[in-house]
Parts: structure tokens; sequence; C-alpha cells
């Protein structure tokens, strides 16, 4: 496997835990950050603060301009056809949540229907079911098979012309899936519906072209891919984004106050209510500059090379491991969720802690996805760039103890 | 290695004795018509513990218990079947109170603990408290103690 030369730019990578080098093995719920992004937000700080779109001064315009020039760089990052193609949030879920609201409340109807999947993060679901129970709309979902891919042989008679919106992960933060989101999507654009992608898990780990996907709507965190926490996006085309009512209201937003009524900016200011988080905003610049040094592609190949390691070596550990997820690493990110009979999740974590290895442990906010592979838990390893062979290498001596320690309990 | 003595090591959580009642739990099943049967799970991280228990004379005659989860969990069950068997409601009201006081940190009685000291360990690692406590709290509801 190609070593990819970047962990010494990650400063917290010198940490020790427990007296153990760190290993981080959980950037699906965060990424780390390079030296980079953090010092960029500093001397954002120490050198621009003021606030944005307002004073006619320089540290604002300054400042003003930091924050737009990274709304084009993430233009760029997703091939959007235009900066005002793209809202800055708080994060993926309050995309998807200005989504429901925006777009929802102005077009779904009593028996609308929404087809997600099984695999979604509560963020992709609960906000539809809000949507749902306000508007008197349903909510389905495409099937899931076995192997952790959604079988699409009906999915012709799930999207019809009760479908008003199709929204679904990119990729799966459980189980790797990458899902065949340009087939899906065009099968929702056939019928006029509204297809909206969550990329919290695709954007920092695959190229993304949401022209060529033609997806009407996509969103994603700054924080899963070196960025700062506390910025989300959404991408959406033009069409769609003016044909949304405003999120919140406030200032920046508007366009007229009157003593009875408002009228609004054009997109993506209309969603942008109140002060931005800019200084975050500047520095995930700096992070989407970073990936792109290093490429999407190199970035992706980097995943398979360790996914493909890792899931390698903790087949052979013990053959009673289930890892869940496709095998088919065309179609798996660098996620591996695994249930290790005997082995609690939360014990193993605990266990790995001592080491220095931080996994996560839990329903990872996909509550009906951990019912559909019938545990109540499971244990998961996420890579990213700064991720090597060692760091398997620990994770899995550390999971052999595991097993010997916590094994052979009687259920 | 050297600890710094406030650092926590992993047998202080991870007891013989705990791991030993996780492999080979006391007291599992379901008894048949049983006077309280009682399931709580802790929706967090998906632990299940179901309790069914004969009362006999204001005391606990009879005691098992079904469950999915973590050792801490498991083990804490098995340690509460044991321990509660035969007990009074208001012994047992005493004793709980006496196991969660423990977990909070807590100057444990030992004499009425017995086994249970054995998770005071936990009280260091304040996100696996719940773990310890699931099997208390069903019981508690089971009884209707407050």
């Amino acid at each position: 496997m190609k070593e990819m030369s970047v962990r010494n730019d990650f400063p917290i990578m010198e940490r020790l835990i427990h007296d153990k080098p760190l290993t981080y093995l959980d950037s699906a719920a965060t990424s780390q950050k390079p030296a980079v992004v953090i010092d960029a937000l500093a001397d954002f700080y120490r050198n621009n603060n003021a606030n944005v779109h307002r004073g006619i001064y320089t540290l604002s315009e300054e400042s003003t301009l930091a924050y737009e020039t990274t709304r084009d760089k993430v233009a760029k990052f997703i091939k959007a056809g235009s900066e005002r193609n793209i809202i800055f949030t708080r994060n993926t879920t309050e995309s998807l949540n200005l989504v429901a609201y925006s777009w929802g409340r102005e077009h779904i109807k009593p028996g609308d229907e929404i087809l997600i999947t099984p695999m979604e993060h509560h963020s992709n679901i609960v906000p539809w079911m809000i949507l749902c129970n306000e508007m008197g709309s349903i909510i389905k979902y495409i099937p899931l098979d076995d192997d952790g891919t959604l079988d699409l042989s009906n999915l012709d008679e799930l999207i019809s012309e009760k479908t008003k919106i199709v929204s679904l992960t990119h990729m799966s933060n459980v189980l790797g899936t990458i899902n065949p989101i340009k087939e899906i999507i065009a099968k929702a654009n056939k019928v006029s519906a509204l297809s909206v992608v969550d990329g919290a898990q695709g954007a920092p780990h695959l190229p993304v072209d949401v022209v060529d996907l033609d997806v009407d709507l996509y969103a994603f965190s700054a924080h899963k891919m070196l960025g700062p926490t506390g910025v989300g996006v959404l991408y959406g085309k033009d069409e769609v984004l003016s044909s949304m009512r405003p999120f919140l209201g406030g200032g920046e937003m508007i366009d007229e106050v009157y003593e009875d009524r408002f009228t609004w900016k054009e997109a993506p200011l209309k969603f942008e209510a109140g002060t931005p988080n800019f200084a975050d905003v500047a520095a995930f610049g700096v992070a989407i500059d970073y990936l792109e040094n290093i490429g999407m592609h190199n970035v992706r190949k980097h995943e398979i090379d360790i996914t493909n390691y890792a899931m390698e070596q903790v087949k052979k550990i013990d053959q009673s491991i289930k890892i869940f997820g496709p095998e088919n690493l065309d179609i798996r990110g660098g996620v591996l969720a695994f249930d290790f009979p005997g082995v609690h999740p939360h014990d193993v974590a605990q266990m790995m802690d001592w080491d220095g290895i931080q996994i996560r442990a839990g329903h990872h906010c996909a509550q009906p996805l951990m019912r559909r592979l019938g545990v109540s838990a499971t244990a998961r390893a996420s890579f990213y760039i700064y991720n090597n062979e060692e760091d398997v290498d620990r994770f899995v001596d550390s999971l052999k103890k595991g097993g010997e320690y916590f094994g052979d309990a009687s259920r | 290695m050297v600890m710094p003595p406030d650092e926590p090591k992993f047998d202080d959580l991870y007891k013989e004795l705990i791991l030993d009642h996780y492999r080979y739990p006391h007291n599992r099943g379901v008894l048949e018509k049983p006077d309280v049967d009682m399931q709580q799970h802790n929706p967090v991280c998906g632990d299940k513990i179901r309790l069914t228990a004969i009362i006999k004379d204001g005391a606990i005659s009879q005691i098992e218990f079904l469950g999915q989860g973590c050792a801490i969990s498991q083990a804490s069950a098995s340690m509460l079947t044991d321990r509660v068997k035969g007990l009074n409601l208001g012994d047992v009201d005493k004793l709980s109170i006496n196991f969660r006081d423990m977990l909070k940190g807590g100057k444990p009685d030992e004499q009425l603990m017995q086994d249970l000291m054995s998770l005071q360990g936990v009280s260091k690692y304040p996100i696996r408290i719940k773990c310890a406590v699931l099997a208390w709290d069903t019981l508690q509801e089971a009884l209707g103690l407050k």
C-alpha cells in the first residue's frame, strides 16, 4: 500500500492516549485537521476579523472576500456551475432540514411520497418524518439487500408520480456502501421528484460532480473533510433554490423590510439569515485547497487500499467476525463496522482506548439500519488520508486481545 | 510504566469477577408465572435487561434475568440477581440507593455491597455508569420502588 505522506501535517497525531500513540479511526464522525487549517482559523481572528457583507472598510472587505472565496472554492470542488448554488449552513443536518422546511413546506401535499433508504443517518430520516407529520405525506424505503447494497429491482414501481422527494446517502456511514446515486437521481428526475443527496460521507472521500450527477440538492459538512466544525454546505440547482421559500428570517437574507412585509434576496443569501460562521468558512477554504492539492482521486485510492488491508486483517482474527457492507471495494468507502460475537462493541471500544485507538461503538445515528442488520450496536473503524497500515495493525492487535479477553461468553 | 494516580487502569473497570459473571451469568432465564416481569433498554447503546421475579411475604424468593449488552451491563444484572434473592423489598431499596451512590463516587457499605463492590471502578467512567445501573433501574421499576 502506498503511504500517504500527509500524516505529519496533522499536529494531533503527536498525541499520546494512555501513553500510547494516537490511532484515530473515527473520521466518519469527524476528521482531524491539518496545521494549515488550524493556523488559518487563528490567523483570521488575528488579522482579518470583521462582519461580512456589511462595512465599507478594509477588514470587512477582507472578511467578505475570504467568505465568498470559500464559496467559490466549494463550488469548484463539487463542480457546481456557480458559487450562487452554494449555501453555507451549520452542518449536513441543517442543510437537510433546510430542504425539508423550505422546499417541503412549499411543495408537499397530503399523500405525497418521500423515498429514502434503510441505511440513512437519522439526519436524513427525521426531517422528512417531521415534514410528513405536518403535511400528511408518506415515507417509503428502497429495500436493502443482505450484502448492504440497495435492492433496485423494484425501483420503477417505488418511484412513481406520487414520489415528490427522493433523498439518500451518497455513502453509508455504517456499511460504507457507495450508492448508485446517479442512476437513482435519473429515475427521480424522470417523474420530476426532487433529488436530494446526503453527502456527509461522500464529499470528504469521493470525487463529486453535481452537474454530472444532475442532482437537485447535495448536502455535506466541513468538519468531516479537514475543515472546522460548524460549517455545512447545501448545493442546489438555480431553479430549485428559487422555488424554495426562505429558511430563517433575519438580517442578511432580506432585501427590503417595511412595517408590514419584507422582500428577500436571491439564493444563496436568501438562506443565510444572521451573521454567518465566516471565520470557520474562511478556514474551510484552506481545507478544500489542501484536499484539492492531494486530489480526490488519490484520497479515494488511498482509502480503497487501506480498507482492503483492514478487511483482510480483520477476517484473519476470527471467522465469527462479521463485517457489514459490501465486499466489493468499487462500491465501498473507508468504513468498517463489524460484529464480534461475545465481544460487545462498547467493551471493544473501551479496551481499544487503552491502546490509544479511537473507534466508534453504538448505533451510529442509524437505528433503523441497526434493526435491519439485527444488532443493537456495532463497533466501527473509519479511515482517512492520515491513516496508515500501522494504524490498522494496532487496531487488529487490539481487537485480537479483545477477543481473548471477553470471548467465550456463553451467549 | 508509572501511571499518574488518577489515571484509571483497565483492570479497575473489567475486574475478573465482572468477566466471570459476563461469561457465565448466574440466574439467567425467565421464570414461569412471575409476580413481576419488567424489561428496560438503554436507547443510547441498545443494551437490554428483562427481569422476572417471584415475591413471597414481601421478599424476593426467585429472580432471573435475560439480556444483551456489554460486559458491564450483563455482569451487573447477574450480580444483582445473586445479591437481591431472599431480600425483603426495604433492603432491596437500601441496597439500590447505596449501589447508585457508589457509582457516583460515594463510599459504599462493603458489608452491604459484597460482590457488587467489583463494580466500583465504573464510577471513574461516567459514560459507563448507565450500563451498570440498567438492571437496577429495571428492578426498581418492577418493584414499584422509587
